[in-house]
């Protein structure tokens, strides 16, 4: 079986900065990912309660038939 | 219900993680083997402790669901479960570049450490069509509560049979006789850890407060479905 070298040398920095960078990055940019989809989740549900507010308004202003029948 | 207290907890985990992230760029010593490259380290370890964490938390949860068959418990196990997978998305390709850093590739077949959490991590992939497969919504919370035991139960034990197989290549500093972590590089690693831990904790309650507004959504459209009184149901405008 290959075994990897326990200790191989340290990278320059120059080279380890890129691969630092590149773990933290994806690190926000998974954050970011999230956070957007969390805000497009927010923004639907305010749109469909927006639309069901709307709707209960004009239920509200529409008379009761059964009231309009016994004429009530 | 679950949103209160949000604002000063994402305050506090912003406050948390710059902290941590400035006490591993300008406090933390460079490391004497590694050197720069070290620095993934102080990320990549606490998404692992706290993804695996709350994979446990998940399990713990879903036995508080199975006693009390309330289903807020499942709720909070699906939204543990579900954070600790994104948290093992991001686990998974910091590793894979800290190895192709150190080691000098993406990802290494006989290594213990890497190969267990792949499994955990597939394993609680299959979390998510498992419980969705099912349409009964209490079938479907109880099945998923075993599932989620099962699978929370399997976790520290695979954790133990990783250390029992005393791997040569993955680094093992804690617990160590002969040279851990040095107090500044301990004290980083905490901060991280606790930033990290807090960042999921934050997360999670922002998704049980999505959760519950979404079903409130729901309860809302179904009292507007309903009829006034006795007549006909008027369907409520559906928003895609």
């Amino acid at each position: 079986m290959d075994l990897l070298p326990i200790a191989t040398p340290a990278l320059p920095l120059d080279e380890a900065g890129k691969y630092v960078a590149g773990a933290y990055l994806v690190f926000l940019v998974l954050l970011v990912v999230y956070v957007s989809i969390m805000a497009a989740k927010l923004q639907r549900m305010e749109r469909e309660l927006r639309e069901l507010a709307g709707f209960a308004e004009q239920r509200a202003e529409e008379p009761d038939p059964e009231k309009v029948t016994l004429g009530v | 219900m679950y949103g209160k207290g949000l604002r000063p907890l994402s305050i506090a985990t912003v406050v948390a993680l710059a902290a941590a992230f400035s006490l591993v760029f300008f406090y933390a010593p460079l490391d004497a083997d590694q050197g720069f490259i070290q620095k993934i380290f102080y990320l990549h370890v606490p998404l692992a402790i706290v993804a695996l964490v709350g994979f446990v938390i998940g399990g713990v949860f879903a036995i508080l669901h199975l006693r009390r068959g309330d289903g807020r418990w499942d709720a909070y196990s699906y939204v543990s479960i579900h954070m600790s997978v994104i948290f093992g998305v991001a686990v998974l390709i910091t590793g894979a570049i800290w190895a192709k850093a150190s080691w000098g590739h993406w990802w290494v077949w006989n290594e213990p450490t890497l190969v267990s959490f792949l499994i955990v991590f597939l394993m609680y992939a299959t979390y998510y069509p498992f419980r969705y497969a099912i349409e009964d919504r209490d079938r479907q919370a109880r099945y998923a509560s075993v599932f989620a035991i099962a699978a929370g139960a399997f976790v520290p034990l695979n954790f133990m049979a990783v250390r029992m197989a005393q791997s040569l290549v993955h680094p093992r500093v804690f617990a160590t006789t002969d040279g851990g972590l040095p107090g500044s590089m301990m004290l980083t690693f905490l901060a991280c850890l606790a930033a990290v831990a807090l960042l999921w904790v934050t997360l999670v309650k922002l998704e049980l407060t999505a959760k519950s507004a979404s079903g409130q959504l729901k309860r809302l459209r179904r009292a507007l479905d309903a009829p006034p009184s006795g007549g006909s149901p008027r369907i409520a405008p559906e928003v895609s």
